[in-house]
């Protein structure tokens, strides 16, 4: 997977304007060079490895564990990462890709900021000049990521078209990208867009299922029943899965963001709630109405509020192979907290979501079950938000 | 021969666009009737899409705004039919829309109520060579002619495209997305060139054009002018009262070009 025109399934391909083809075949024959040649990979692991800190931990949740009574939790530790999540993973390999393409300039989307603040830190490292499109209101709800991509030298822009949220930050990319494409690339921040994108983001991103299956048979000497990671455009999802679809024992769950709840406008749940459709470069599924209109979508986790899904979820959500759970607002937050006190560990609340499904699921499961639960970030940069959520005001 | 191709058979085709339901589809049908009457050769109908990412500014605000009042594929569809069979329209007219809004009407269903309605044409920006078949071998059925575009970037895949084109090509003058530009750097003359050694699929190009003088250069080169958002800003101008002076700017284009 995909075959030969980025399609997994009916899934993915490349709807985007004729301007922008010849860059996507571009980055794709530049893709397939370097992927499997030693001199990149030798550069991008030491990068993983000097630079961001890999591998991250595998981590026994003992107190977890105990609590809730059930499997065996571990927690994949992506927010240990340098800047703070996994979206580090894919930005190194894009950076390092475009560099080698010859590329100055790298723009991005970002919703949470954190794939801004992952680009911004490429670029700085690469010497590259960075912008960055955020939506206005995620600008304000994660104002601490905004100071931090000026921080490292790039530019941020806010986006005040649509729902000044993820998805317009992403179509304002895009926009830019057709205006200028010689010296730039586009750092897509997910495993969705264009085809090659969705299969460039999930390689990067596989490292955490790589590191996590080698872990995993080190400590328990056998695979995980169950692996589960938070869903938005499903890079660290997919990163988390990607080693295990073919062992059919491992149960693979994706926990997306209902919002105020699924039988409510006020979502994210893609899978739970959208239909077929074509957005954004790529065929999957989407929050929309009757006529495909994108539907306004809304999570608290401003890096989970994005209407749309990766193709390849789309492709393991229509073949059963993962499946796709939905996690409230206050299913997240008390999760947020949860983790903090008994672990102490505060995870990005995109990441509490996947620990919220785990505090149903584990309890209901014998205790020589095995789960890993990916901390795709960590919650420094949410901690402002929580608090307003439970009615306290503090100065950033 | 198409009803489209035959529209350059007349000199130059001016090909304005506007997009459907901003102010409200009265004033959208009513700009039509002026641009008949003024001369455009075939006039492009956007069915306005949440998330236009090929549209500048303009347009993309013309369209959240036709939302907003409620406009619908349904209600576009309504005004074609008022168009055709109460207003005396007969030049050719074009949908311009995005994938998703044909897609998630059914590509069948679409394109036989667009044939049955007297639709012409659909182009859909978002719609490469690569994607075509899915809604061009539909379109085909029911004669309507899916139009493709050529972009400053098109280099070596010109042939390809042109090569399997039908109705006009539609030429995107510069980078980026829709909106007015006082200059277009792209060499024109070589780019008409290149599709013109080809096809003989009629050319016609459009993006960033909005004066008379921009439009007789660009017909030089092209078999026609397309212009958007131009007149989109006019409407949103003038709203309701927009469409005497569509009329009047459709006027002065023509008769820069012929
Ligand atoms: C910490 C964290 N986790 C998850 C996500 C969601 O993205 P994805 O589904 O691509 O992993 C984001 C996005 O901003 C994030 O910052």
């Amino acid at each position: 997977m995909p075959d030969s025109k980025g399609r997994f399934g009916i899934h993915g391909g490349q709807y985007i304007p004729e301007t922008l083809m010849n860059a996507v075949i571009e980055l794709e024959e530049a893709y397939n060079h370097y992927k499997d040649d030693p001199e990149f990979n030798k550069e991008l692991t030491e990068l993983f490895n000097e630079y961001a800190g890999r591998p991250s931990n595998l981590y026994f949740a003992e107190k977890m564990t105990k609590d809730l009574g059930g499997a065996r939790i571990y927690l994949k530790r992506e927010d240990l990462n340098h800047t703070g999540s996994h979206k580090i993973n894919n930005v190194l390999g894009q950076a390092l890709l475009a560099k080698k393409m010859g590329k100055t300039r790298l723009i991005a989307e970002t919703g949470a900021g954190q794939h801004g603040v992952a680009t911004a830190t490429a670029a700085a490292l690469f010497g590259m000049e960075c912008v960055v499109f955020m939506g206005k209101v995620d600008c304000e709800r994660q104002a601490l990521n905004v100071y931090r991509m000026k921080l490292l030298g790039a530019e941020v822009i806010p986006v005040t078209s649509g729902t000044a949220t993820l998805k317009d930050a992403v179509s304002e990319c895009m926009r830019e990208w057709t205006t200028r494409i010689d010296d730039t690339h586009y750092c897509l921040g997910s495993v969705m867009g264009p085809h090659p994108f969705p299969t460039i983001v999930r390689d990067f991103q596989a490292v955490i299922s790589r590191e996590s299956k080698a872990q995993i048979l080190e400590k328990e000497g056998r695979l995980p029943d169950y692996v589960l990671a938070c869903c938005g455009g499903g890079s660290n999802a997919i990163g988390s899965f990607y080693n295990y679809i073919g062992d059919k024992e491992v149960n693979l769950i994706g926990c997306e963001a209902a919002g105020r709840g699924i039988d409510t406008f006020e979502t994210a749940a893609t899978l739970n709630t959208g239909k077929l459709g074509i957005f954004h470069g790529m065929k999957s599924y989407f929050c929309q109405d009757e006529y495909g209109q994108i539907a306004p979508v809304y999570s608290i986790s401003a890096g989970l509020d994005y209407p749309g899904i990766g193709p390849e979820h789309a492709y393991l959500h229509d073949t059963g192979r993962a499946q796709y759970v939905a996690i409230t607002d206050d299913e997240a937050v008390n999760a947020f907290e949860y983790l903090s006190r008994t672990e102490g560990i505060i995870p990005a609340i995109e990441s509490a979501h996947a620990v919220a499904y785990a505090m149903k699921l584990a309890p209901t499961l014998d205790k020589d079950k095995i789960m890993i639960i990916t901390i795709s970030g960590r919650g420094d940069k949410d901690c402002a938000a929580i608090a307003r959520y439970r009615g306290e005001n503090i100065n950033e | 021969m198409s009803n489209i191709a035959k529209a350059f058979e007349n000199g130059k085709a001016f090909i304005p666009f506007i997009t459907c339901g901003d102010p409200d589809l009265e004033t959208t049908a009513q700009c039509i009737v002026e641009m008949q009457k003024e001369g455009a050769s075939i006039v492009e109908l956007g069915i306005p899409f949440s998330d236009p990412t090929a549209e500048g500014p303009v347009i993309m605000e013309a369209s959240l705004r036709a939302l907003e009042g409620g406009c619908t594929t349904d209600k576009v569809f309504g005004m074609v039919k008022r168009l055709r069979t109460e207003l005396g329209v007969t030049i050719p007219l074009v949908f311009m829309t995005y994938a998703n809004v044909v897609f998630s009407y059914g590509i069948e269903r679409f394109c036989q109520k667009a044939s049955e309605y007297g639709i012409d044409g659909i182009i859909l920006p978002d719609v490469p060579y690569e994607e075509k078949d899915e809604f061009d071998s539909v379109c085909r059925n029911y004669g309507v002619d899916f139009i493709s575009l050529i972009a400053p970037t098109s280099h070596e895949r010109i042939s390809m495209v042109a090569g399997s084109a039908s109705g006009f090509i539609y030429i995107v003058s510069s980078l980026g997305v829709t909106g007015v530009r006082s200059n277009i750097t792209t060499d024109i003359p070589s780019l008409c060139a290149a599709v013109k050694a080809v096809t003989d699929v009629p050319c016609a190009i459009g993006f960033g054009i909005s004066t008379p003088e921009q439009a007789a250069e660009m017909s030089k080169s092209a078999d026609g002018v397309i212009v958007g958002s131009a007149i989109v800003k006019i409407v949103a101008q003038y709203g309701k009262d927009a469409p005497a002076h569509v009329g009047e700017y459709v006027r002065s284009m023509v008769s820069a070009i012929r």
